[in-house]
């Protein structure tokens, strides 16, 4: 199957002073096109770097990153953004809504960044909105919404480009159990729509009840892969 | 496109209200002082001049002044006097010499006192006509003064209509000046000068026994025959006083004030009103560009993780630059229209509270369109200059810095 991201012997090291922690030591994750993968770790595994890393919002110290085939390690920060803000989508565990639009004009945000004209972009958030069942909040601002809206609203922003594949960080971190099936069956939907969705997570049951390939990370490096095959938990080889 | 930003940077102003006002404090007032001093400018000027009366070309002054050696009040101006007079006369080219007593004297009239100015009608009819002349005089009401009246004194235009002596003068009435009871027999019209409006005109006779004055004289209007040739009669008048009082260039005990001289003294005034204003204006105008700036780098601290939300929904390093830099430009160009538009408002209220509390000046606003224009461009430079810093350095923000709580 065709991958949609790749990161080979990726490592991340940051400088504090006069050492350097090593946040990724190199890793491997392959990303299959359609696939619904979680990174799974305690904190401190490096798992929010690998995140950035897959993300495109960062770039490694070390090795490199293949973005639908496309090597991406040396980009341009310009470049890098023009790129996440057409092929991926971004759903944040705080909701990351700008607290000073209207949902409808979080959402058409990522499009104004693509050059779209403002119809355009107004009749494609408000569409995005009403699948999420916000059809009558367009005009509300995010202190206006309940923490599940405004996750709603943030997955109708991330898909607002179109994107290959939808990242979400924490997704349902900050929400009642509730609000998270919610979110968890949007997710589930996108992904049999064919979104790649991938998902960081220091929950084992969302993980296991929602993925079907999941990267254990500790200490910076990846413990394991396992995949579901026929409703069952495999270890695979990385 | 840019819409858009324009769009996201009017919210993002909006939202910090009050912030944004008092951000653009220094270039309001910058810009008001600015368009004000222009506006009000000519009309300044014009109202300035008409305070030294008229400027005739063909009238030099000649008044008598310390030399300015030893220690104050060791070298009292010594009084010009009849002598001078005729070797003023005696020069070539000088047609008439006309000597004039600016004095004060006290007014008592329905019971209240005010001093006021007096200036002396000579005793010469044609002395009396330049006299006449070189203060606009025009007469409103009665008649003038010649150089046979005893005992009556015209006065002049803000002196009737300002009712200081509860009581309107007119002609007729009878004035007690300094012990003496004069008559008013004339009324002038306003001459748009704040101290002939206001002065009394007595023969010169009446005046030097009120006053107990003998020859002298406090200054000497020279009229000159041909105006073409005035600066050379000015110097030979100089170099005749000199010689007579045995003076050497630059020990000087007078002066000649020429009408080129009175205008250049007036236009000092007014650049070094300028030269304030503007320097009132030019510290304002910087120190409202350092507080846009200062504004603008807080907004990018606060906002650091709107930047970094809006990097990873794909905006690049030159929308984030635009949308700040338009917010600091709107900053300027908002604080440039309002400061242009309180300028144009002070203009007119200095304008028309002048007219009112100093009778008869008549301040005049000139509107310039070009004026308020390059103002309110000049603001806008201001803004988009303050706030390229602060956007670049929102521009370079690394998303995932700028996400991180």
């Amino acid at each position: 199957m065709a991958n949609i991201i790749e990161l080979q012997d990726v490592a991340k090291h940051y400088e504090m002073g006069e050492n350097i922690v090593k946040a990724l030591d190199g890793i491997n994750i392959k990303v299959d096109k359609g696939d619904f993968v979680a990174i799974m770790g305690p904190s401190g595994s490096g798992k929010s770097t690998g995140m950035n890393l897959v993300g495109s919002l960062d770039l490694p110290t070390k090795g490199e990153i293949f973005l639908d085939n496309k090597n991406i390690a040396h980009l341009e920060e310009s470049q890098l953004a023009q790129i996440r803000g057409k092929k991926i989508g971004f759903i944040f565990q705080s909701f990351n809504l700008i607290p000073n639009l209207t949902a409808l004009e979080n959402v058409a945000l990522p499009m104004l960044f693509q050059g779209a004209d403002s119809a355009a972009r107004n009749d494609r958030a408000q569409e995005l909105l009403k699948m999420v069942g916000l059809g009558e909040r367009l005009d509300h601002y995010p202190n206006q919404l309940s923490g599940g809206q405004q996750q709603r609203v943030a997955i109708a922003r991330s898909l607002a480009n179109d994107p290959e594949m939808i990242l979400a960080d924490e997704p349902t971190g900050n929400l009642d159990s509730k609000a998270e099936e919610t979110i968890m069956d949007f997710l589930e939907e996108l992904n049999q729509k064919g979104k790649t969705i991938v998902m960081v997570t220091h929950e084992p049951h969302l993980a296991e009840q929602h993925a079907r390939t999941i990267y254990w990370l500790k200490d910076g490096r990846v413990e394991k892969v396992t995949r579901k095959v026929k409703d069952k938990w495999k270890e695979v080889r990385n | 496109m840019l819409g858009d930003y324009f769009f996201l940077a009017l919210n993002n102003l909006r939202q910090r209200g009050l912030r944004s006002w008092l951000t653009m404090l220094g270039i309001f007032i910058g810009i008001a002082a600015v368009v004000s001093l222009i506006s009000l400018g000519n009309g300044l000027e014009q109202a300035v001049i008409g305070q030294f009366g008229s400027l005739d070309t063909d009238k030099l002054t000649i008044q008598n002044q310390g030399t300015g050696f030893g220690p104050p009040g060791s070298t009292a101006p010594r009084q010009l006097t009849e002598d001078d007079m005729e070797l003023i006369e005696s020069v070539q080219g000088v047609d008439l010499a006309i000597p004039r007593l600016i004095r004060v004297v006290s007014v008592e009239y329905n019971d209240v006192v005010r001093f006021k100015g007096v200036i002396n009608v000579p005793k010469e009819e044609r002395e009396v006509e330049i006299m006449y002349d070189s203060v606009n005089a025009e007469i409103d009401q009665g008649r003038l003064i010649t150089e046979e009246d005893r005992g009556k004194v015209i006065i002049g235009g803000s002196f009737a209509t300002e009712e200081e002596f509860r009581k309107k003068i007119g002609v007729g009435t009878n004035l007690d000046i300094n012990g003496e009871s004069f008559e008013v027999i004339g009324i002038l019209e306003k001459t748009g000068s704040f101290f002939i409006d206001s002065e009394i005109f007595m023969p010169e006779q009446d005046l030097r026994e009120l006053l107990g004055l003998e020859n002298e004289i406090d200054l000497i209007v020279a009229q000159v025959e041909d105006p073409d040739r005035i600066e050379q009669v000015a110097e030979e008048i100089e170099r005749k006083l000199r010689k007579d009082r045995n003076q050497d260039i630059g020990e000087e005990d007078f002066s000649v004030q020429t009408p080129l001289q009175s205008l250049e003294a007036v236009s000092t005034i007014l650049n070094i009103i300028n030269l304030i204003v503007s320097g009132i204006a030019a510290v304002s105008l910087l120190i409202g560009g350092i507080g846009i700036a200062n504004t603008m780098f807080t907004s990018v601290l606060e906002r650091r993780k709107e930047i970094g939300i809006m990097k990873a929904i794909g905006a690049k390093n030159k929308d984030i630059l635009y949308i700040f830099m338009l917010e600091s430009a709107l900053l300027g160009l908002v604080g440039g229209i309002v400061g242009a538009a309180l300028g144009l408002a002070l203009a007119f209220v200095v304008s028309s509270s002048a007219s009112a509390f100093l009778g008869g000046i008549n301040l005049q606003v000139t509107f310039s369109l070009p004026l308020i224009l390059a103002s309110i461009s000049f603001s806008l430079l201001i803004g988009i200059f303050s706030g390229i810093v602060p956007a670049y350095q929102a521009s370079k923000m690394n998303p995932v810095e700028a996400l991180r709580k």
